[in-house]
């Protein structure tokens, strides 16, 4: 099988994920089947959302054990990427723990001109070993987001806002994304058709 | 650095891109789709629908064109017009729109905003207020200006936020047309006034206008229709003039 599937779940339209994919020549399925998101070549796991429900969610269709199980290329995106690390402060969530780091609020107390949610197109600078392209250093992507994970031995790119944090963290065959690789014009293609190679 | 983001607003009345001078006289600016992939590879920032069809055919036809936008452009896209439901709002976000933009329902009822906010999260729901000075205040506007309201700009927009907007669209009806520059001082008080993104619209007439509603204005972001439709201001251009004036830009 060289299915390329995108878990569906209750966080947000997975469409313009599935656009995305087009425009690169991916014809991805969508489904919530434990079996298929098991034998997939590569699984893509989206999201906007509240991360608490979200979680809820996944335990009660037992997606969040599939997840975890996964050994192919794997591929969260924005809450997506916050649910797969340990806790998240958004509802005081437990999250599935394949990235050993916490989901924090921006704090913006201390420079209340920076907005919450940060919306809108800032650069990565990518470190050694980055799952993500050269040529995306110090490029744009695109953002929507109140919350973050800090720096960390898995941090894969590196945005500043409020404070440095993860633009992207990858573990062994998980890789994820704050940023909408998916909205994020020629970049979010070139990071897609990466992963899609992996 | 966060970028300001440059915003191209494309209005569609059955299909196709119109763009109102001073909201009356409509002129054709072409094949909506094709012209939100020509902005978008020129660098836009994100993309602008708005629906000024009335009929329920118009809507349909609106809706056929959200999808198209969806599969062929790669940058974030607003859609609004005649929005006065989460229902609508499912069908737009379903269809691949990023974030909905509502003006008249929310300020017939104010709870849209909150039902929005709660069923698909602050950042699908931008709030877009029409306004014009008069008598020493900013007062809001319905139907494209031609129903006065008694709600004042600042504290609808401090509501709005309140009950869970993502962002502020004002457009400063004084402005709108002109070609004269931004609402400055407005966009100024909304910004010190807000904690979320504020978008300046109206007046636009050349990039040092786009500059000013930055620097003087400290928009987030900046929206224009015409000067962009028909040519006036190429967006490659006017990126490099805004990082020329040292404003942090996507290029």
């Amino acid at each position: 099988m060289d299915e390329t599937v995108i878990i569906k779940y209750n966080a947000g339209n997975v469409f313009s994920v599935v656009c995305a994919l087009q425009r690169i020549g991916v014809e991805a399925v969508v489904t919530d089947d434990v079996e298929r998101i098991r034998r997939a070549r590569r699984v893509i796991f989206p999201g906007v959302g509240e991360a608490s429900s979200a979680m809820a969610y996944l335990r009660e269709h037992r997606l969040d054990a599939v997840i975890k199980s996964l050994q192919c290329p794997v591929l969260g995106i924005c809450i997506g990427m916050q649910l797969l690390c340990s806790h998240s402060q958004e509802g005081d969530t437990e999250c599935l723990g394949i990235f050993d780091v916490p989901v924090l609020r921006f704090d913006n107390s201390a420079c209340p001109d920076m907005k919450i949610p940060q919306m809108g197109w800032n650069t990565i600078s990518l470190p050694q070993g980055s799952f993500i392209p050269r040529e995306c250093d110090g490029r744009y992507v695109y953002y929507v987001h109140s919350y973050y994970a800090p720096l960390c031995d898995h941090t894969a790119a590196v945005t500043d806002y409020i404070t440095p944090y993860s633009a992207a963290l990858q573990k062994d065959n998980f890789h994820a994304t704050q940023f909408h690789p998916e909205k994020s014009g020629d970049m979010g293609e070139i990071i897609l058709k990466k992963f899609i190679e992996l | 650095m966060l970028a300001k983001r440059i915003i191209p607003c494309l209005d569609v009345k059955d299909g196709m891109t119109v763009k109102g001078v001073n909201f009356v006289n409509l002129r054709s600016a072409g094949d909506p789709v094709e012209l939100g992939r020509r902005y978008s590879e020129e660098g836009a920032d994100e993309l602008v629908y708005l629906d000024i069809t009335a009929s329920v055919e118009g809507r349909k036809t609106f809706i056929g064109l959200v999808r198209r936008v969806a599969e062929t452009v790669s940058i974030p896209f607003t859609v609004g017009g005649g929005i006065g439901s989460v229902a609508d709002v499912d069908t737009l976000l379903g269809n691949g729109a990023d974030k909905v933009s509502v003006n008249s329902a929310a300020i017939r009822r104010p709870e849209l905003i909150d039902e929005i906010a709660g069923r698909f999260g602050n950042q699908v729901c931008v709030v877009a207020i029409d306004a014009r000075f008069t008598a020493g205040q900013w007062v809001c506007y319905l139907k494209g200006g031609r129903e006065r309201t008694d709600r004042t700009l600042l504290e609808w927009a401090h509501e709005a936020q309140e009950r869970g907007a993502g962002e502020i669209l004002f457009t400063s009806m004084d402005h709108d047309g002109t070609r004269n520059g931004y609402a400055c001082d407005a966009l100024a008080e909304l910004h010190n006034r807000l904690q979320i993104p504020v978008i300046a619209s109206g007046g636009c007439g050349s990039m040092g206008h786009i500059a000013d509603a930055f620097t003087i204005g400290k928009a987030d972001a900046a929206l224009a229709a015409s000067v962009f439709h028909f040519g006036e201001i190429r967006i490659p251009a006017l990126k490099q003039y805004l990082g020329a004036c040292g404003l942090p830009v996507r290029i």
